[in-house]
């Protein structure tokens, strides 16, 4: 056992490196959410039914077509990507000179409409997805063992993260994008095509959903509750986080899943709630999010 | 708009047909069984529409017996909500005339209805709840518990593992009245068999799908058992995950239906060890009640919860000839009193009796899930352990607590 000043750390290190794993997923949820409010203003609620979709996408793909989990990984997001872009042109669009409460009830109905067609289709019980025969097995590290597959999951959102946070920050289709944000019609001026640029961002955002439901697919159970049960934390996340902050999304979501592990090992009752109480807190204190910008 | 011929004629016998419906309707009374319980969330599945099916089932094949009067089914969705559950209830006895509740899965549910059923002395006939406190500490005159409870799971999946060797246990529990009642009569048990219970973790229901934390905690508790006090999907991930972190302890899912197996798969539910007070592939009866009713759900086949709306409304209205309608309409506490004093008898649980504190009497089942290799078809899922007989199945009468049986 580990100790340290007679302390058992071992369980204490098997909690955090488990809210790591699941901060990974708070993560990229809410990193396509702040795209989404950063560039377009629109707070998405359907995100979580998005995700939800590609989970449900890929369980399709491999019952149905026998197509797999890796190439899943690619095709998914392009999909289900694309069917956000056909939302974002035949609703969403007519929604940006409104104010955002008009967005938020717009992709919340869409999210109940999702979700009630799936749970009318599939049933509420869930879909078995079997985790990828490469990444099978798990590791003894002492503490605990650690199936290979979750820390597939921490890699890969992590890489996920930080190349879309360099696409945003440091590219010039970032820079473009930026722009387009803080004044559309001079970025129209210079030739930009400022509204397929938004369709292709809300694109982007849901694609990255879509990519986090195919790396659940094989953990939870493929179900049509399976985005609402995430979507408000991923919420809370973001509020903390700062609206529309790409970084401050990343290292809350992060940061978030280690608090919420270690609340789950000394408190298992609070562990639906401390979050919440972060937000409050983090709310009171500095009402735009540890990383947003004051308005 | 075109109108074919056909729905043209459909329509005239439709329409032709009205009359005589009201016509009959004012000269019988009607007795109207409602089906309550979740239709869009986690216990979808284990109750939902298939509920709704074998409770019309029931109706449909006694309609030649009814004696003077007729049975309609209606259906609603409580969203595992017990203020919304007992307003539906208060409606449907105030205003749209509905004589017995039954299904009502979510044991918060289950109580706030008994409540009401009590208060307008109807009839409630629980099929999927499972708090042994509903026939025990809040027992009613009004409500019959038909098909399963928290004390005759933890005596026969739990009892068996005792007995198997697993004396010391870990908890996974969802943080209400159910998971903590199914965990307390478990613990119960395993201490009278001298065992022990080392630890346990109740989580936030509902909303959590993550259980590693909980899981690798049990792991570290050097429990020889893990205890699943949950229901539906919960199970299903925790199972799931379980497997993925490569638990080496004994897995005792408490409650689970068939309709959770199906959702794991065998590959991963192989094994396990369940109970239920039916089975469709149990004998020759509960085969020929399948396929009765499977043409009308054919991707969800009847569990125990399913099996017992079916069984609880034919006893029901079998109470009805037995009093006479007029006097059945009258009053909830004189239907239960007469299922009460009849033997029950119908495919699902074959003969049983239903007891003075409203305890369904019947055959509790112990389950082995096959596995890939063993399971010849379609929902070709249990190999038959051990079959408790009911004076063994259920606690007994005095135990419960109940406040009309004298201890």
């Amino acid at each position: 056992m580990l100790t340290v000043l007679g302390f058992n750390i071992g369980p204490m290190l098997a909690q955090g490196v488990l809210g790591l794993i699941n901060g990974a997923f708070y993560a990229m949820l809410s990193l396509g959410l702040a795209v989404i409010f950063g560039l377009l203003n629109i707070i998405n609620f359907a995100h979580g039914a998005l995700y939800m979709i590609g989970a449900f996408v890929a369980w399709g793909l491999l019952t149905y077509l026998g197509i797999g989990y890796w190439p899943a990984l690619i095709i998914v997001p392009i999909v289900v990507g694309g069917f956000g872009m056909l939302l974002e042109r035949v609703f969403i669009s007519k929604l940006y000179k409104l104010d955002h409460l008009y967005g938020l009830l717009l992709t919340f109905g869409l999210a109940l409409i999702m979700e009630g067609l799936m749970r009318n289709y599939f049933g509420s019980s869930g879909m078995p997805f079997a985790v990828p025969e490469s990444l099978r097995g798990a590791t003894r590290l002492g503490f605990m063992i650690m199936p290979t597959y979750r820390v597939w999951v921490v890699v890969a959102s992590f890489v996920i993260c930080i190349a879309t946070w360099l696409t945003i920050e440091k590219t010039p289709i970032g820079a473009t994008l930026r722009a387009a944000t803080e004044n559309p019609a001079l970025v129209q001026a210079f030739g930009v095509n400022v509204p397929r640029l938004v369709t292709l961002t809300y694109g982007a955002g849901v694609a990255l959903a879509a990519f986090a439901g195919v790396m659940a697919a094989p953990v939870y159970s493929v179900n049509p509750g399976m985005g609402s049960n995430v979507i408000i934390i991923v919420f809370a996340v973001v509020v903390i986080g700062g609206m529309g902050s790409i970084l401050g999304s990343i290292l809350t979501g992060f940061t978030l899943g280690l608090v919420e592990g270690f609340t789950k090992y000394l408190y298992p009752e609070g562990s639906g709630v401390v979050i919440f109480v972060l937000m409050v807190i983090v709310l009171l204190l500095r009402p735009a999010g540890l990383f947003g910008k004051a308005a | 708009m075109n109108i074919s011929r056909r729905s043209l004629l459909g329509t005239a016998a439709a329409v032709s047909a009205l009359p005589v419906a009201r016509a009959r309707a004012q000269s019988k009374p009607v007795f109207k069984i409602g089906v309550l319980n979740d239709q869009s969330g986690p216990y979808r599945d284990t109750g939902g529409t298939t509920s709704v099916i074998c409770t019309q089932q029931a109706v449909d094949e006694f309609r030649s017996q009814m004696q003077g009067y007729d049975v309609q089914v209606i259906t609603a969705d409580h969203q595992n909500k017990p203020d919304v559950g007992a307003g539906i209830a208060r409606q449907w006895f105030d205003q749209d005339g509905v004589d017995m509740i039954t299904d009502v899965p979510n044991s918060g549910v289950a109580l706030a209805v008994a409540g009401v059923a009590k208060e307008k002395n109807k009839l409630h006939v629980n099929s999927g709840a499972a708090s042994s406190d509903i026939t025990g500490l809040q027992c009613s005159y009004n409500t019959i518990h038909w098909t399963y409870d928290t004390w005759m799971l933890a005596q026969s999946t739990g009892g068996a593992t005792v007995k198997a060797g697993g004396d010391s246990w870990f908890f996974i529990t969802a943080d209400y009245a159910f998971g903590h009642k199914l965990e307390s009569d478990t613990t119960e048990l395993i201490k009278a068999a001298k065992g022990k219970v080392l630890g346990s973790a109740s989580y936030p229901f509902p909303g959590t799908t993550d259980f590693s934390s909980f899981l690798v905690q049990a792991q570290g508790s050097g429990a020889k058992v893990l205890g699943l006090a949950n229901a539906g999907g919960d199970t299903i991930n925790s199972i799931k995950q379980a497997k993925e972190f490569g638990l080496t302890m004994d897995i005792a899912a408490l409650l689970m239906f068939i309709t959770d197996v199906n959702a794991l798969g065998l590959d991963v539910a192989g094994g396990l060890h369940l109970t239920e007070s039916f089975y469709w592939d149990l004998n020759d009866k509960t085969r020929a009640f399948t396929n009765r009713v499977k043409p009308k759900t054919p991707n969800n086949w009847p569990n125990m919860a399913h099996a017992g709306c079916y069984a609880g409304s034919l006893h029901f209205m079998k109470a009805i000839n037995h009093i006479g309608a007029a006097a059945a309409k009258k009053s909830g506490k004189a239907i239960a009193d007469a299922m009460k004093a009849l033997p029950t008898e119908d495919d699902c649980f074959g003969k049983g009796s239903v007891r003075e504190d409203g305890r369904g009497m019947f055959n509790a089942y112990l389950f082995q899930v096959k596995t890939p290799k063993q399971s010849k078809g379609k929902w070709d899922y249990y190999n038959l352990v051990q079959t408790s007989t009911p004076d063994k199945a259920w606690r007994p009468l005095n135990a419960g607590g109940c406040p009309f049986i004298k201890a």
